[in-house]
């Protein structure tokens, strides 16, 4: 844990006067797991979206790998290997689980990864569904997106990440919305994941289950960052105890 | 007593779904006849010319006409990409190919195919700054394009103004005529086909149901869907480059809101999203429209009824119920 991977240097973001994104920095070394934490609405995905490329910033830099990555479109921010799940799933409906993966196998960057041709994708996609916890010798990765239960459909989204093969892998509340159980199967996948050295981003709203595995955590309130530090700090920090339970003397 | 209807499937089509379906020649019928009796038709009524007579193989060949322009709609559909102005493509080849036999007298062998690849460039590269745009706005902006065009011809008076170019080479004989359009339909139908449930054709599939999640999946959309317009525009183009020299006139009718409206509502009646069903809708509204033609002045009102009874009747379209009472049987079941 000594190379940086990801740099962000006092970006910010204004949507017509309400600043969702107010100079915030933080960097992100490689193999680390770090969690982002705050209220509703203080501007957590607004992050998200700035670090890949589906919102520009008003200012601010974002340096990934030594490449300034500030304001390019979505596809070439994946493409050097940042993928990232959505808040609200929303996978291809019309198309089976499997066939759901063939779309990020069928991007050049996993082409150029495997050099040359990309052998038979549909295999790639079962194996990578049975590692996010699709049971492999059930019907459940040929059934159709639409039918799934939300948990798999998270659990699809996070497959559909790891079909490109990234280097960071930000996860936008992924477990919001899984069950306890769901929650406690997809833990490990996340560590493991970690553990063999892939970066990751979580933004969450479950702290108990994102202090455990997380090695740092960034907490913010209304766009701007209140807090850095490790998880058994900021349950002690005044300021996140402010923003998560209000303080006294706002009112 | 309260009686339900229930769906259930054929035995048949679950022994057909795998590698079991050659287990018998019953099987394979059940698989092919679908498939190869619309074929047959197709390549056999060119040749029933004593039969049907004349006017009756133009009407054939005007269908399949509309049916590549349905194809081509669909295919843009499965994009996400939601067209009212087939008519770009059907004008643009028409007039590349009507002014390349007017001005440099090449042959009806080199203009048509140079028609149709430069007429779906050029409207690709008409829609490319609008590719960004979903849904209606696109919709609209494609519904505005075959008229900028036309007024564009009829102002600056270029390409023949409102006269048009007439005297072209015509086609050599009535059998280019009938079977050329046929091959074309086919080889658009089955290539679409095949096309969509590629590798390729799940990720336009993926843009049409979440284009953001393409998107972080490394894959440049915009690209994507540039490339889908254009296969969509050759099989636009090609019916007007064909109309064309059939014609033997361009001018400003091949920009005309019908090459754009028919096709939509081709796809529509049929069934969106399937290729066999816009080609199904085709073969049923022109036909009906021309037999309509006896009724004189009210022909539009028949049409327009018949057309509003087949959407109502059946909002996901012919070729969907079609297909589901092919492999499906409905029976009534008591629930007490």
């Amino acid at each position: 844990m000594d190379k940086t991977i990801l740099t962000v240097e006092n970006i910010s973001k204004n949507f017509g006067g309400v600043a969702a994104i107010v100079r915030v920095s933080f960097e992100l070394q490689e193999g680390e797991l770090l969690g982002i934490i705050g209220p509703n609405g203080s501007g957590k995905t607004t992050l998200v979206n700035l670090l890949t490329g589906f919102v520009k910033p008003d200012s601010g830099t974002v340096i990934y790998q030594g490449r300034n990555i500030t304001g390019k479109m979505p596809y070439k921010i994946a493409e050097l290997g940042i993928a990232r799940t959505f808040q609200m799933v929303k996978p291809f409906y019309q198309l089976s689980a499997f066939k759901n993966l063939i779309i990020p196998l069928y991007s050049s960057r996993v082409k150029k990864l495997r050099g040359g041709k990309y052998g038979d994708r549909d295999d790639v996609a079962i194996d990578l569904l049975e590692d996010v916890g699709f049971e492999r010798d059930s019907f459940v990765p040929y059934k159709i997106a639409s039918s799934l239960p939300h948990g798999y459909l998270k659990r699809l989204e996070l497959a559909r990440c790891l079909a490109l093969r990234p280097d960071l892998l930000i996860l936008d509340e992924l477990f919001s919305g899984m069950s306890m159980s769901e929650v406690a199967s997809t833990l490990p996948i996340i560590e493991k994941l970690n553990a063999e050295g892939l970066s990751i981003i979580m933004v969450e709203h479950r702290l108990k289950e994102l202090f455990r595995i997380a090695h740092r955590v960034i907490a913010l309130n209304f766009g701007a960052k209140i807090a850095d530090g490790p998880p058994r700090t900021m349950m002690e920090n005044e300021a996140v105890k402010a923003a998560y339970l209000g303080s006294e003397d706002e009112d | 007593m309260k009686y339900r209807k229930e769906r259930l499937d054929r035995g048949i089509k679950a022994r057909c779904e795998d590698i079991f379906a050659l287990s018998s020649y019953k099987e394979i019928s059940y698989l092919l006849f679908p498939r190869v009796l619309p074929v047959a038709i197709l390549l056999i009524l060119p040749l029933l010319q004593g039969v049907i007579g004349l006017y009756w193989e133009k009407v054939l060949m005007i269908t399949c006409m509309i049916a590549l322009l349905a194809l081509s709609w669909d295919l843009m559909a499965s994009v996400g990409l939601i067209s009212l102005g087939q008519a770009l493509f059907f004008g643009t080849g028409a007039y590349i190919t009507g002014y390349l036999n007017f001005a440099f007298k090449l042959p009806p062998i080199l203009t048509i195919p140079l028609g149709t690849i430069g007429g779906a460039l050029f409207s690709t590269l008409l829609l490319l700054p609008v590719l960004r745009l979903r849904g209606v706005y696109f919709a609209i902006v494609t519904l505005t394009m075959p008229l900028l065009l036309s007024r564009f011809i009829e102002t600056t008076k270029i390409l023949g103004g409102t006269e048009g170019m007439s005297a072209l080479s015509p086609l050599p004989n009535i059998w280019v005529e009938l079977y050329v359009p046929v091959f074309a339909l086919l080889i658009c139908l089955f290539g679409f086909r095949r096309l969509i449930n590629e590798d390729y054709g799940l990720v336009l599939q993926g843009i049409r149901d979440n284009d953001r999640a393409v998107m972080s999946g490394a894959i440049n959309i915009y690209w994507f869907k540039a490339q889908a317009v254009f296969i969509a525009g050759i099989a636009g183009a090609f019916a007007g480059a064909f109309m064309t020299h059939y014609y033997r006139f361009v001018g400003m009718p091949a920009f005309a809101m019908d090459y754009s409206i028919l096709p939509l509502t081709a796809a529509v009646l049929g069934g969106v999203g399937t290729f066999a069903g816009p080609t199904i809708g085709a073969f049923i509204l022109m036909p009906l429209s021309e037999s309509l033609r006896a009724v004189g002045t009210l022909r539009v009102v028949f049409y327009s009824a018949i057309l509003i009874i087949c959407v109502v009747g059946l909002p996901e379209g012919i070729f969907h119920y079609l297909r589901r009472k092919y492999h499906q049987f409905e029976r009534m079941v008591d629930v007490g």
